[in-house]
């Protein structure tokens, strides 16, 4: 028989909209208007997921966000890696499968789209029950801007007339709350269809700034705990009425209730009402005369007053009966629904993410909120004032259902029991946020809305300290699970990071470029030819070319800074370690910038365009800091100088040419410029036409090599770099690449900042001290060059290293150790490390440069570099492998 | 640079009233740390102890604190709070170049 348990009438589910779905493979009917879980009811499926450790199985226990035990993986659709039964609604084609406690992630990329959108309003209403529609009416009667969030897929908010100019977005989960007033949420606007138009997206994550949000929340059911409580057939008692009223479903045939308050008594009449035979009904209070025990008995139920469950009992993994205590009595009531309720917690997640305490409430047997927060607001039930009267007494362990404490499920989504709670208190544990990292309770996909606080009251108890000085644990964003599609949105593949590209990267496509990451630009670290080529070869032959013959790299990424203004030589010397304003207009400078605590913050050079103009380079990397650094200094401290800066990275393209026939490029595309070492000597630049375009060129060399750095509108990089090329090709012009910058300048011993460097590098460190002002009276980082540590004498230097046979390859990150001293037993002394290690083709032999202690005085001394557990004996050399005096900057 | 924000925290949390822009997202602001004591007119002249407490020592308070944003990806201008650093409240938001507002609680900080 389909639906067995499904009445004839009732609910608000489309009896003549049947739908079919798959849980676990079986076809199970059920129509539109249900959710997967009351499917499951309605077609007997009792057992329905397993527990993450204990394998035991488990049910249907809730009929909302608080669902601790059936999770499903969605397989159909966009999918779903874990989501409560209670919040898949029921469509056509519909599959899902159990899951045991964890989620399953589906490894195929989701094609579905996902959207963010931003809004403002001055009235946030969370909750869209009656509570909430009177709040956002109000508010929308004061002219407010007001936005409702509704979780459910209706909303009494949708057919209230009167709500004219609220939004309401149903099927829309507020995540969490931020500072001032900012709130996350998740709207799911196609999961619940049949077949979703793919232009719709899926989900979208709505970011709303709120000046004052009301959160209308409601409550959840919190149950009581005994041994045997998580067996299939056990639920809340609201859970229960739910499946009959909203879904016409019975969630069994023959029922104990438990009542801790007057609403699970009137749960039991709607149970009793809708056909199910009532076994027991046990009120857990002795005193209380209830209301609705009236009306229970004019069904013909009598109420067992001060009775409690010691233990349910299953058979075939689901519920077969109850054992129930009173007085001295226990007897054993067969049923096939144990519906228990201890009590509602008000939804109090958003309210103590705005930094809202909560207290314990004994009148209405829950933690309420304590006060009012800034910009947060709490009504209706989520204040813990529930329109009926509960009279509730605060039962959280059931007095004889404690043993064997190991079937007592505190948290069944973590499979946390009693006997881990009592384990975390022998340990010491006193306090909730100790209790739930020891025992994992409340750290599931349910947040533990129905465990926390059934965990405090517990241990409260277990502890004997009243219930007052309890507090319950914070919830933290999100408060539902979140897929990362959606946090991702629009900005996946390439939007994810996007990458910024040399107005020359076509051409190094084109030609085959190995790229590397250099922040976010593609940089081509070399360029094989052929295709086959192997990397080595390819480096080795691109820094021949450069030190014999002519080579060329984009090296537009290079930071670029415009400083313009009357007082721009001063700010730069005191931002450079070297004085700068003496510059003369057509010289370019080599400076290093030092922070406050005089450690090495970039380097780069500095060119005189004209008496209050000046072009700065920084490294790559460090373009957006230095500009950062120098705004920071002229808007802070020093606001009387008149410097304005601009970054000019984009607006250039940079292209080096370097190699002893450098010079014959550049005459033959730039006739009018004397490129005569006497006319255009080294650290000068010279504006000129390159093919008509206008360029400046420098003379400056990060390879020790004759080299011009061409400097043309980022419009005609592509342009000149393939003019270049031309010109070239009579010499054997070679492109190259950053792996071949980075072997050609370590040859020349000069240092890349961030790689030398590490922010505790000075540079005296670097061996600079040459370019280290002694006349200047201050600078940033100069009073620092002074302190006792700065001017240790066995601060690791810049030393280079060459392996002692001549061959054996070094590894960057080597540690550096005495020779002689035995690796084996730690702590081995390490006194330095390499920052950079190479095969140079040019001298023939693997090198490296390291930070050494003491380095500078240890020239000539043998040491070992160890990477793992090889070891290699090197020579300590000066940083500089080649061309020590500088001869060849000036061309063969 | 911004924080780069962790996708649980969506990206913004602090409203902050950028001068010469508005109220914006934190997201388009960097923080600046604590407004430090004034850059010496003679670093030469201090002692270790003076330069060091001037490069490291910051007042660490709980409640109204002075500090500053930069508008990295705004006008890039820097801007001076009074923010509580516990409730996280913004109390003002102001230029370098002043006037400075009171604290709220009355303190010289």
């Amino acid at each position: 028989v389909s639906q067995p348990f499904r009445m004839t009438e009732g609910g608000t589910i489309r009896r003549d909209r049947p739908v079919r779905i798959t849980f676990d493979g079986l076809e199970l009917e059920g129509f539109e208007g249900d959710t997967v879980a009351s499917i499951l009811l309605a077609n007997g499926v009792r057992i329905a997921a397993r527990g993450i450790y204990s394998g035991r199985p488990r049910g249907v226990m809730s009929a909302g966000a608080e669902e601790a035990n059936v999770f499903l993986q969605v397989v159909s659709g966009a999918g779903e890696s874990m989501i409560a039964a209670t919040r898949v609604e029921a469509h056509r084609g519909l599959h899902v499968r159990s899951l045991a406690g964890r989620g399953v992630l589906d490894p195929s990329p989701d094609g579905a789209r996902y959207d963010k959108r931003y809004t403002h309003v001055e009235t946030l209403v969370v909750g869209g029950g009656r509570s909430g529609v009177a709040a956002a009416m109000g508010a929308r009667r004061a002219g407010h801007r007001v936005l409702l969030l509704d979780d459910r897929p209706t909303s009494a908010a949708d057919s209230a007339a009167a709500l004219a100019g609220v939004t309401v977005l149903t099927r829309t989960t507020a995540l969490g709350y931020h500072d001032h007033g900012y709130v996350v949420a998740i709207e799911r606007r196609t999961d619940h269809l049949d077949a979703p138009h793919p232009a719709i997206a899926r989900h979208r994550l709505w970011k709303i700034r709120a000046a004052r949000i009301i959160l209308a929340t409601g409550a959840y059911e919190r149950p009581i705990a005994f041994a045997g409580n998580d067996v299939p057939g056990v639920m809340l008692a609201g859970a229960a009425a739910t499946y009959v009223e909203r879904f016409g479903v019975r969630p069994g045939r023959r029922a104990v209730v438990i009542a801790a308050h007057d609403d699970a008594l009137r749960a039991a009449c709607t149970l009793a009402k809708a056909g199910i035979e009532i076994a027991a009904v046990v009120d857990v209070r002795r005193s209380t005369d209830a209301p609705p025990a009236a009306e229970l008995r004019s069904l013909g139920i009598t109420v067992r007053r001060g009775a409690v469950v010691s233990t349910a009992t299953g058979e075939d993994g689901v519920l077969a009966g109850v054992y129930l205590s009173a007085d001295d009595r226990t007897t054993l009531v067969a049923c096939d629904l144990l519906a228990v309720s201890g009590g509602w917690n008000p939804a109090l997640e958003l309210f103590t993410q705005a930094g809202g305490r909560t207290r314990w409430s004994a009148a209405a047997a829950c933690f309420v909120p304590d006060g009012e927060t800034p910009r947060v607001q709490v009504v209706g039930r989520a204040t813990g004032a529930f329109a009926e009267a509960l009279s509730p007494a605060t039962t959280f362990l059931s007095p004889r259902g404690t043993e064997p404490a190991e079937e007592v499920y505190l948290d069944p989504q973590r499979d946390a029991t009693l006997g881990d709670l009592r384990r975390a208190v022998a340990a010491g544990m006193r306090s909730i946020e100790h209790v739930k990292r020891y025992t994992t309770i409340s750290t599931g996909a349910d947040q533990g809305r129905t465990s926390s606080v059934l965990t405090v009251g517990i241990l409260c108890e277990e502890l004997g300290v009243p219930l007052a000085e309890g507090a319950t644990t914070a919830w933290r964003p999100p408060v539902a699970p979140v897929p990362f599609t959606l946090l991702a949105g629009r900005d996946r593949g390439e939007l994810a990071d996007p990458a910024r590209l040399s107005p020359i990267h076509d051409w190094h496509l084109a030609n085959g470029a190995v790229f590397e990451d250099a922040g976010q630009w593609k940089r081509p670290a070399c360029f094989p030819s052929g295709g086959d080529e192997p990397l080595h070869a390819t480096v080795a032959r691109e820094c021949t070319a450069a030190r014999t013959g002519v080579a060329m790299m984009d090296a537009s990424t290079l930071g670029k800074i415009q400083l313009q203004g009357r007082d721009v030589g001063v700010l730069l010397d005191r931002v450079y370690t070297n004085v700068m304003s003496t510059l003369a207009t057509g010289s370019v400078r080599y400076g290093v910038m030092c922070g406050l605590d005089g450690m090495v913050l970039d380097d780069g050079t500095v060119a005189r365009l004209a008496g209050d103009r000046w072009h700065m380079t920084t490294t790559t990397g460090h373009a957006g800091r230095v500009l950062a650094w120098l705004e920071e200094w002229l808007q802070t401290e020093w606001r009387d100088l008149d410097v304005r800066c601009t970054s000019v990275t984009e607006q250039w393209a940079t292209i080096a040419v370097a190699g002893p026939r450098s010079r014959e490029v550049i005459a033959r595309l730039a006739p009018a410029l004397d490129v005569s070492a006497a006319g255009f000597p080294f650290m000068t630049w010279r504006d000129t036409l390159l093919l008509g375009i206008p360029a400046r060129i420098m003379r400056i060399s990060f390879s020790g090599e004759l080299a011009y750095e061409v400097n043309i509108s980022a419009w005609h990089g592509h342009a000149v770099w393939a003019a270049l090329l031309d010109a070239g090709a009579p010499f054997g012009i070679t492109p190259y690449g950053t792996e071949t910058l980075r072997v050609l300048r370590a040859e020349k011993g000069y240092p890349i900042m961030g790689q030398e460097t590490d922010g505790s590098v000075s540079p005296f460190d670097l061996g600079m001290a040459r370019i280290v002002s002694k006349g200047k009276k201050d600078f940033i980082g100069r009073r620092s060059h002074d302190r006792e540590d700065t001017a240790r004498p066995d601060r690791k230097q810049l030393v280079g290293l060459v392996p002692v046979d001549g061959t054996t390859p070094l590894t960057e990150g080597a540690q550096l150790v005495e020779a002689g001293v035995p690796l084996g037993t730690p702590p081995v002394p390490m006194i330095g490390h390499v920052t950079s290690a190479y095969h140079s083709v040019t001298l023939g032999t693997p090198f490296a440069l390291a930070l050494l202690a003491g380095g500078a005085a240890r020239h000539g001394d043998r040491i070992q570099a160890v990477d793992g557990m090889r070891s290699t004996l090197v020579r300590v050399t000066g940083p500089v492998h080649y061309d020590p005096t500088g001869a060849r900057r000036d061309g063969d | 640079m911004a924080r780069r924000a962790s996708p649980i925290e969506a990206e913004t949390m602090f409203l902050i009233d950028c001068p010469w822009c508005g109220p914006r997202g934190e997201s388009e602001f960097t923080y600046g740390g604590p407004p430090g004591p004034a850059y010496p007119d003679d670093p030469a002249a201090l002692d270790a102890r003076a330069w060091g407490s001037f490069l490291f020592v910051r007042e660490n308070h709980r409640g109204w604190c002075r500090e500053r944003w930069v508008h990295t990806a705004g006008c890039g201008m820097w801007l001076h709070a009074i923010r509580h650093t516990v409730t996280y409240e913004f109390a003002a938001f102001y230029t370098p170049e002043g006037p400075v507002p009171p604290m709220p609680d009355g303190s010289a900080r």
